[in-house]
């Protein structure tokens, strides 16, 4: 590493020990930006000698990172951004903090895929999903797939892993191949987990036309693109793998989406040579990821925190709660999005006959939406008046972005 | 009415549905079933003919893309003509608004619109994000519009529409007014679920699709906390 890098990687280091001890945060954004002040290329500098695995997507990339990084942990060190800090300041802060590893698996925010890609040269990158979220200020889901798209032109010596049920992800992954001037189609291993979020792939991104669903196959009626067999699938409660042997996944995360988001971790860690009968027991060790599915007991009560931060994860997030009281927080600060329509497109139904509390920022715009999809439901103001308006037992918490992160802190940021 | 029941159609879910628009129809199926009236709410999908005789007809927001497939395929379908020819009620919402007038832009191209209102739209020099409220004419005798923009587009009213308000927060049509109206026709930049936030545009559009005078009034207290909240934090932003 040059002298430059070093003094910057521990700088860095330094930096995010001090964040952490002032109480100021996780420490895992602000030592890679004083870094990348010092020397720009330290990420790539970083990266060189590791053999990493990139999770992008909409969706579960923070938790199928986690799972990555235990399933590759088989072979040795992994260095991980596991505070779900997924900007190459997050990156850059993962790898100076965990020294020289051999391996890494990073989260990687999908805006910044492309970057990513260029500075840490991944041996493998995982493509989970993409759906709509917070459209204020991200780019809509067709613009977001071609960035993808072209960025895998650039890099097609990478391996893929990829989501067969997502239409857009799929196109994403398959940019057109030109042999003549040496560009071959990027190698891709296709996963399958089910998904419950069709809305964002009416429309084919190649051709426009309708796509048409069937069962768990779909296909676009304009163009040649539709569903690619896949090698790993989630059956039962366990997960597929390309020889057709099937292995049980027992994991302490809930919900089919967990399931899948394992089949993920290990279809990557078999990228670096890992067998999956020797991964799938390190995933059942994994049984929060920076507080999301962690459970708590206050006062009687048996608190679990579900993270939803959008349509797609709002679906998913019901599919995971029990059936118990259950309080719901929206904010509508910087990192969740200004733009609370989203919840329109979020059916609340599956929540009746469940006791619905509501709470944060934006509250009222919930109970409206909870009022016209016929849920009832109490406002309370704060945290602990939630706690109090519900039985001791379980209460499952479904919170957005920000309004996660205040009640975590409520709860002396469990992890 | 056309029928027994109030037939409301969602225009192309498939392509302008970018962000709640769904909560629309929902919000006035729900507070027209809430005055005991039948409804029928039908989703036509862009490979779908449109029916030409139910009474309201909602548009929603849509990307680039799609609203000029959405404009093409509307004019090539013409039933939304027809349904407006023999009094139906149309409300378009951010994309589906600028369709309805005489042409748009979407990926730098002037695309045809409708040709239903006297309005067209071109591109801002920026994108208009945020908070959008305004007073509104005062004819419709509705409160404040509150609502939340997202678009690159301003548009320019002609002299056969009126303005749906007067800006007092956020840009709309150009900073000054935002929305149009004209007979039963009714647009506006206030995007996705707008209705949720304005539950007397919502009755509105009952009325004029049912030709009541007046509603029997509903419990909104959720809306009107709500709009209480947003006006407090437009005027916090201000300050």
């Amino acid at each position: 590493m040059p002298l430059r890098a070093k003094v910057a990687s521990s700088v860095s280091r330094t930096a995010a020990a001090l964040s952490r001890a002032a109480g100021r945060g996780d420490g895992s954004v602000i030592g890679g930006w004083i870094g990348l002040k010092i020397d720009p290329d330290l990420l790539a500098h970083l990266s060189a000698g590791r053999a990493i695995a990139l999770v992008s997507g909409t969706n579960g990339k923070t938790t199928t990172t986690r799972l990555t990084a235990a399933a590759v942990g088989v072979l040795g060190r992994v260095a991980t951004n596991s505070f779900g800090a997924n900007m190459p300041t997050g990156h850059t802060s993962a790898l100076a903090k965990a020294g020289s590893t051999p391996y890494a698996a990073l989260e990687v925010d999908e805006h910044y895929l492309a970057q990513v890609l260029e500075a840490t040269d991944p041996h493998v990158v995982a493509l989970l999903n993409l759906s709509r979220d917070q459209l204020d200020r991200a780019k809509e889901v067709a613009m977001m797939a071609q960035l993808w798209r072209a960025a895998l032109v650039r890099h097609t010596d990478v391996r893929v892993v990829a989501n067969a049920d997502d239409p857009m992800v799929v196109w994403a992954a398959t940019p057109p191949a030109d042999p003549a001037r040496g560009i071959n189609p990027p190698h891709v291993t296709w996963f399958s987990a089910g998904q419950r979020w069709h809305d964002d792939s009416w429309v084919c991104p190649e051709c426009g036309s309708t796509i048409q669903r069937s069962g768990e196959q779909w296909w676009c009626t304009g163009c040649p693109l539709r569903r690619p067999e896949p090698q790993w699938v989630v059956e039962d409660e366990g997960v597929l793998d390309p020889t057709g042997a099937w292995h049980k996944v027992s994991l302490q995360l809930p919900g089919k989406v967990n399931l899948g988001n394992a089949a993920t971790a290990l279809a990557v860690a078999a990228e670096f040579g890992v067998r999956p009968v020797d991964a799938v027991s390190r995933l059942g060790i994994v049984t929060s990821v920076a507080g999301r599915y962690a459970q708590v007991d206050k006062d009687g009560r048996n608190i679990r925190l579900l993270l939803a931060k959008n349509p797609a994860s709002w679906l998913e997030a019901f599919d995971m709660a029990d059936e118990a009281p259950t309080l719901l927080s929206i904010n509508a600060r910087d990192p969740d999005g200004l733009d609370t329509s989203w919840l329109f497109d979020v059916d609340f139904a599956p929540l009746r006959g469940r006791q619905v509390l509501i709470t944060g920022d934006r509250a009222y715009d919930l109970a409206v939406r909870l009022d016209v999809n016929d849920v009832p439901f109490q406002h309370v103001r704060t945290f602990d008046d939630a706690i109090r308006s519900v039985p001791p037992g379980r209460l499952e918490v479904i919170a957005n972005y920000t309004a996660f992160q205040d009640i975590r802190a409520e709860l002396d940021r469990v992890n | 009415m056309s029928t027994e029941s109030l037939r409301i159609v969602w225009i192309y879910p498939d392509l302008l549905s970018t962000y709640g628009d769904r909560g629309n129809a929902l919000i006035l199926a729900r507070r027209a079933r809430q005055r005991g009236m039948p409804v029928e709410v039908l989703e036509v999908r862009s490979d779908q003919q449109l029916p030409a005789t139910a009474d309201i007809y909602l548009v929603g927001g849509g990307e680039d893309g799609p609203q000029a497939l959405g404009a093409q395929r509307l004019i090539a379908d013409g039933g939304l003509h027809r349904a407006v020819a023999q009094g139906s009620v149309v409300f378009g919402v951010c994309a589906g608004y600028q369709l309805l007038g005489t042409s748009f832009f979407a990926k730098g191209v002037q695309c045809r619109g409708l040709e239903l209102l006297d309005l067209r739209s071109d591109r801002g020099e920026s994108r208009a994000v945020g908070e959008l409220a305004g007073e509104i004419d005062p004819r419709l005798g509705l409160p404040a519009l509150t609502g939340f923009e997202n678009h690159g587009g301003r548009t320019h009213l002609g002299p056969e529409v009126s303005p749906l308000a007067r800006v007092t927060a956020g840009i709309g049509n150009d900073g000054a007014t935002e929305g149009a109206w004209r007979g039963k026709l009714l647009g506006t930049y206030s995007h996705g679920p707008a209705l949720a936030r304005n539950p007397a545009l919502a009755d509105l559009l009952l009325r004029w699709a049912t030709g009541a005078h007046q509603l029997p009034p509903l419990d909104d207290t959720w809306s009107d906390r709500l709009r209480t909240e947003r006006r407090a934090a437009v005027a916090a932003a201000r300050a």
